[in-house]
């Protein structure tokens, strides 16, 4: 009896014990990883805490960057960086990038282990620092006058600037400069308003060629409701705009463009986005970001083209969507007074133009502007729409009306614009509360 | 378990108390792995789907806070992209596992009883070229489906020399339905079932049949199922005896009527399996729509299991309707076996036939 009782006990213990460290090796908040922290203070508060010494972790652990890679060219860029950072700080940093950087982050925010540094998108910031996963670091940053207010206002949730924006890019048009020739149109045929661009469109449809191929989705065709003056939240975002009238028209014309055939999206034609279709020659002119030197460098050598500023709409404006993406350091992280430095380190302008120089991104502060424009001039169009660009909706939630939209965007040919900008106006305003 | 055991070995006395703890010390290992691997994370996911968990740290920390069924209201009312999300997701897998469980059953007991033929030439050879789609990585043929049903991909040049023009089959969201309704002229919705929704989907687009695209995953799903079924399928034949064929063919029956006489009903125990299986496989759907589609295009090839982890993967980590979605579904899956359980059994209950249920209990046994 006894001994039966025994073992059956141990047999319970047992189970007890690996189900305890089953979900303890999830709790990694507690021990080893504040037992260096300087501020005595646990790590979870220090996004809240005003402690003195700015309420930093630190230790001497070395630090971990994850993040989603363009390709090798960054990547390389990347580990290049931080070695020479680890050289001069004497701080190790392991480079890592993500297959899925979303399923990475919740898998590290959850075990209490996250990276320390990583890309950190508009769309999941709002998530992520409710969860208070993030440290809200911007104001220490030495340079923070030096960023874009644009930028700085895409990372500032709650009235707390989180983290220092990377770099951004902007859409352009970009024009296959062979067919823009063989068409019979010059330089002085780049399309400035609405009506000039669906005119060239339909000049360059031709029997394999389509005018313009953009992606089908928000992040594209917004740049038409920028550019007729609104977009689908006001700039401070406050307010929700997606129904607007104006909105409306930019579909509207987006959609005669399609019901002629000088537009089709990317999609249609079997491609995967509009860099795509417009490097297999699919396409005659497509609206990318700067990030699509990349790929005409890489995989479409053979195609001759140039980015021009997009169009302006009926109201004279100029309009074009900006992207960004900032250095997010972790609240758990053991070691935030070494993740600031190389964030300090990573956001200078020196490496700033390196990484522009390998990746093709522009540089998040303005004093580069002036240096990425000499040195790149037949990008600097990108650079300027700093001066008008939109961000997208960063609202918490936002990337599932943002996914909902672009589901029905993609079916703009055979729908009403008024009833797809109702539904989003409506979700979006359900975020609202 | 240890006031059961407990009673037991004092009710068996002294003398069998080395069996009783043996007993225990044997199915120690998998109570282990079963209560590590099943109870602890079912456990944890419960907890998840009831509380304010928010993907920081262990949901046992003491932060997060019972919230009761707030998780389970979000998906099933409410009226917001949850819901309708949900609703899409449940429609699509609806419509899959209509269409692919039946088919599939069918196709592989065909494959099955034509390789099953003494006198086939090359049985070995069919049979491996019929399992072998079935041994390969789904997400290889994934992508290999998305290159044969690429708008100008392998699939409709063929349709080309039949003069059919190809849909474009992974950005065509149109239902089959939707698409032959409107090939007759009907384009709209009927009032009456545009007006009401059942989870934020409109009855005419519960209506719609699944998208092109989610006909080119469900036709994937036929090709590689159909073998390993097919496999339960042969063993199941070869367990009958020819004696009862024989018998058949010397009353005069013909192969039509055998086969739907005689060798159907033996194997209907093995048709439960095979739908069983089928039906499990057909709401876990998730690795095709990952690799390939990510629901797309207009979330027509959204199923549950997605959505479940894109809800909680995705930017906005909501881990407490993603684990609800989960046990939802599980309780779809448990709905559905049963149902079809007591169909399948029900009718053999009903017509006993003495000599064959005497040889399918035999052919049961596999």
């Amino acid at each position: 009896m006894h001994t039966h009782l025994r073992g059956a006990m141990a047999v319970g213990a047992g189970a007890v014990a690996v189900a305890l460290s089953l979900t303890g090796c999830s709790s990694g908040n507690t021990p080893a990883s504040t037992s260096t922290s300087t501020s005595g203070a646990p790590t979870s508060s220090s996004t809240t805490s005003s402690a003195p010494s700015n309420g930093l972790s630190s230790s001497s652990s070395a630090l971990t960057i994850l993040f989603g890679s363009s390709g090798d060219a960054e990547t390389k860029a990347m580990q290049d960086a931080a070695t020479a950072w680890s050289a001069t700080s004497g701080t190790q940093v392991t480079v890592t990038t993500a297959a899925n950087m979303d399923q990475e982050m919740a898998q590290g925010f959850a075990g209490g282990k996250p990276a320390d540094v990583f890309y950190l998108g508009t769309g999941v910031l709002a998530g992520y620092a409710d969860a208070g996963n993030l440290l809200a670091y911007g104001d220490l940053m030495p340079n923070k006058a030096d960023f874009y207010p644009s930028l700085v206002a895409n990372f500032t949730y709650k009235g707390k600037f989180y983290c220092a924006p990377k770099d951004f890019s902007t859409l352009g048009l970009i024009i296959n400069t062979d067919m823009w020739a063989a068409a019979g149109l010059t330089d002085a045929d780049y399309p400035t308003t609405w009506e000039q661009l669906h005119a060239v469109a339909k000049r360059l449809t031709t029997g394999g060629v389509t005018g313009i191929i953009p992606g089908g989705q928000y992040e594209r065709l917004g740049a038409f409701m920028v550019q007729n003056g609104s977009n689908l939240m006001s700039p401070d975002g406050t307010k929700v705009t997606a129904a607007d009238q104006s909105n409306i028209d930019a579909l509207a014309f987006v959609k005669t463009m399609l019901a002629d055939g000088s537009m089709k999206f990317a999609a249609d034609v079997s491609a995967g986005w509009g860099g795509e279709a417009f490097g297999t020659g699919k396409a005659a002119m497509t609206i990318e970001g700067n990030w699509i030197t990349g790929a005409m460098n890489g995989d479409y050598k053979n195609i001759k083209w140039k980015a021009v500023p997009l169009p302006t709409g009926p109201s004279g404006k100029k309009g074009t969507l900006q992207f960004t993406n900032c250095w997010g350091i972790a609240a758990a992280s053991p070691n935030q007074q070494a993740a600031l430095k190389l964030v300090e380190f990573m956001t200078t302008k020196d490496q700033q133009m390196k990484f522009s120089q390998a990746f093709g991104v522009l540089p998040s502060i303005q004093s580069a502007a002036a240096d990425y424009k000499a040195a790149y001039p037949n990008l600097s169009i990108f650079m300027d729409a700093v001066q008008y660009a939109q961000g997208v909706p960063t609202l918490k939630g936002s990337s599932d009306v943002l996914k909902e939209l672009n589901n029905n965007l993609g079916q703009l040919a055979t729908s009403d614009p008024a009833t797809i900008l109702n539904a989003a106006q409506t979700q979006l305003q359900a975020l609202m509360k | 378990m240890k006031s059961a055991s407990a009673r037991s070995s004092s009710r068996t006395g002294g003398i069998r108390r080395g069996e009783v703890i043996s007993g225990w010390l044997f199915t120690a290992p998998m109570l282990l792995i079963v209560g590590l691997f099943l109870v602890v994370p079912i456990g944890m996911a419960l907890w998840v789907s009831v509380s304010d968990y928010s993907g920081r740290g262990s949901p046992f920390s003491g932060e997060f806070h019972f919230v009761g069924l707030t998780h389970y209201a979000e998906i099933t009312s409410g009226g917001g992209l949850t819901e309708r999300n949900f609703g899409i997701a449940l429609r699509n897998s609806l419509w899959y596992t209509l269409l692919v469980v039946p088919t599939q059953t069918a196709i592989s007991l065909m494959l099955a009883v034509l390789l099953n033929r003494q006198r086939l030439r090359g049985r070995g050879f069919f049979r491996t070229a019929f399992y072998f789609p079935s041994v390969t990585s789904s997400v290889a043929i994934t992508v290999l489906w998305l290159f044969l049903f690429n708008a100008t991909g392998a699939i409709n040049a063929m349709l080309g020399w039949l003069h059919i023009n190809g849909p474009n089959w992974f950005n065509n969201p149109q239902g089959l339905l939707h698409a032959t309704l409107s090939g007759l002229g009907v384009n709209r919705a009927p009032n009456a079932l545009a007006r009401h929704t059942i989870l934020g989907v409109s009855w005419w687009d519960w209506l719609a049949g699944p998208s092109w695209a989610m006909t080119a995953l469900m036709l994937m799903a036929i090709f590689t199922t159909s073998g390993t079924f097919m496999l339960l399928f042969i063993a199941a034949l070869q367990n009958l005896s020819p004696e009862v064929d024989e018998a058949a063919i010397v009353d005069g029956a013909n192969g039509w009527q055998r086969f739907w006489q005689v060798t159907l009903p033996q194997v209907r125990p093995t048709i439960f399996t095979v739908v069983t299986l089928g039906v499990i496989g057909c709401w876990q759907v998730f690795d095709q729509v990952f690799t390939g589609t990510q629901g797309q295009p207009a979330n027509t090839t959204l199923t549950p299991a997605y959505l479940a982890y894109n809800t909680a993967f995705g930017p906005n980590a909501q881990w407490g309707t993603a684990a609800a979605i989960g046990f939802v579904l599980f309780v779809i899956i448990i709905l559905f076996n049963l149902g079809q359980r007591a169909m399948l059994t029900d009718r053999s209950d009903r017509a006993p036939r003495p000599h064959r249920v005497k040889v399918g209990t035999k052919g049961a046994a596999s």
